[in-house]
């Protein structure tokens, strides 16, 4: 008898400790520590929104992630319905082969104030560039034209140090912030805990 | 009398302690992917397979005092062993992931958890089994 109380008991004892610590794990607040916040959002950062808002999305991605380019026109319709109050801070995780050249190209037509334009032509073609038989970011020279980059000037550009150092710091930054997975989003330094689009704009609305 | 005595209060503090770390084992691992949300890869699936039923056929074998436990919770042990090995072995580079059932979906060898620069989930995983495999072992009855 005394035994299978001591078996009730533990039962009971480690069903407790679940639960409980469940529910302290999912009250607890799982922001970003103040010590890592310079590693949320550096100043030389492409933002896209009011730069003043109140309200900061970070978002961590990949330029040849399938998930990210279904992310950015659901982000960039969220801040188109509220433009004075948010702003969008892209950080890169280049995790793939290859991306870091994608990511340099990318803040090389920065320097030709066509961030966006390239973004966006390097995911429209992304399931050609990066495709998962024959990926071959070669490929996407042949598009950047499309968004009135000037080729020759890009190819000169990417290899500046400056834009070594902002992708170096960035691949720091993801490894600091915990971002094993893109995209990664962060709202007022706030991570998303559950992932999905749903989830991201509840997480967003509660933070206007 | 009194040696029968003895010896079945220790088959049950073994058994006991046994059921404890699979509990442990399986309750652990399920905060982690429902709780914190952490998806599995396809080796910490083998491994809760083998865990899992064990914590259910370890409590059944408590509660009737059963030596006969050894025979039928051992090969579920020496499996989940298995593959928390086979698992640690990758995570520490050893064998190659190429190799591995697990180039796709998560990758088997990424750090969800690394207290002390030592503790993951696939060694937690590993230490559990082979706790239970040591003390199923001291209960396995002697051959006569």
């Amino acid at each position: 008898m005394k035994k299978q109380t001591l078996i009730i008991a533990s039962l009971f004892v480690l069903v407790l400790l679940f639960v409980g610590g469940s529910y302290l794990y999912k009250k607890a607040d799982h922001s970003v520590a103040n010590e890592n916040a310079s590693a949320l959002v550096r100043p030389y950062a492409y933002v896209l929104g009011n730069p003043d808002a109140k309200t900061t999305i970070v978002e961590f991605f990949d330029p040849a992630c399938g998930t990210c380019k279904s992310f950015y026109p659901f982000v960039k319709n969220i801040l188109k319905q509220n433009p004075d109050k948010l702003k969008l801070v892209l950080r890169y995780a280049p995790f793939h082969t290859d991306s870091y050249y994608v990511v340099a190209m990318i803040e090389a037509a920065r320097l030709q104030n066509k961030y966006i334009e390239a973004l966006e032509v390097i995911y429209k073609y992304q399931d050609k560039w990066a495709s998962h038989s024959a990926p071959n970011i070669g490929l996407i020279w042949g598009f950047l034209p499309e968004a009135g980059i000037d080729v020759e000037k890009l190819r000169d550009d990417m290899k500046k140090p400056e834009i070594d150092a902002i992708i170096k710091q960035d691949i720091a930054d993801t490894k600091t912030l915990g971002v094993n997975a893109t995209p990664e989003f962060f709202v007022n330094g706030k991570p998303l805990v559950k992932f999905g689009k749903q989830e991201l704009e509840d997480l967003i609305t509660s933070e206007l | 009398m009194n040696q029968i005595q003895t010896s079945s209060n220790k088959l049950f503090a073994l058994l006991f302690a046994a059921w404890i770390v699979s509990m442990v084992a399986m309750l652990g691992s399920l905060f982690f992917s429902e709780i914190m949300l952490f998806p599995p890869c396809v080796m910490c699936w083998y491994q809760r397979i083998c865990m899992y039923p064990l914590s259910v056929i370890l409590l059944v074998a408590l509660l009737s005092n059963d030596q006969n436990v050894f025979k039928y919770a051992m090969p579920l042990v020496v499996l989940g062993l298995f593959f928390a090995i086979y698992h640690n072995l990758l995570y520490f580079g050893i064998v190659p992931e190429t190799l591995a059932p697990c180039s796709q979906g998560v990758s088997c060898t990424s750090d969800y958890i690394n207290w002390f620069g030592f503790i993951t989930i696939q060694f937690l995983s590993l230490v559990a089994f082979a706790l239970i495999f040591i003390l199923l072992l001291l209960i396995k009855p002697k051959a006569s």
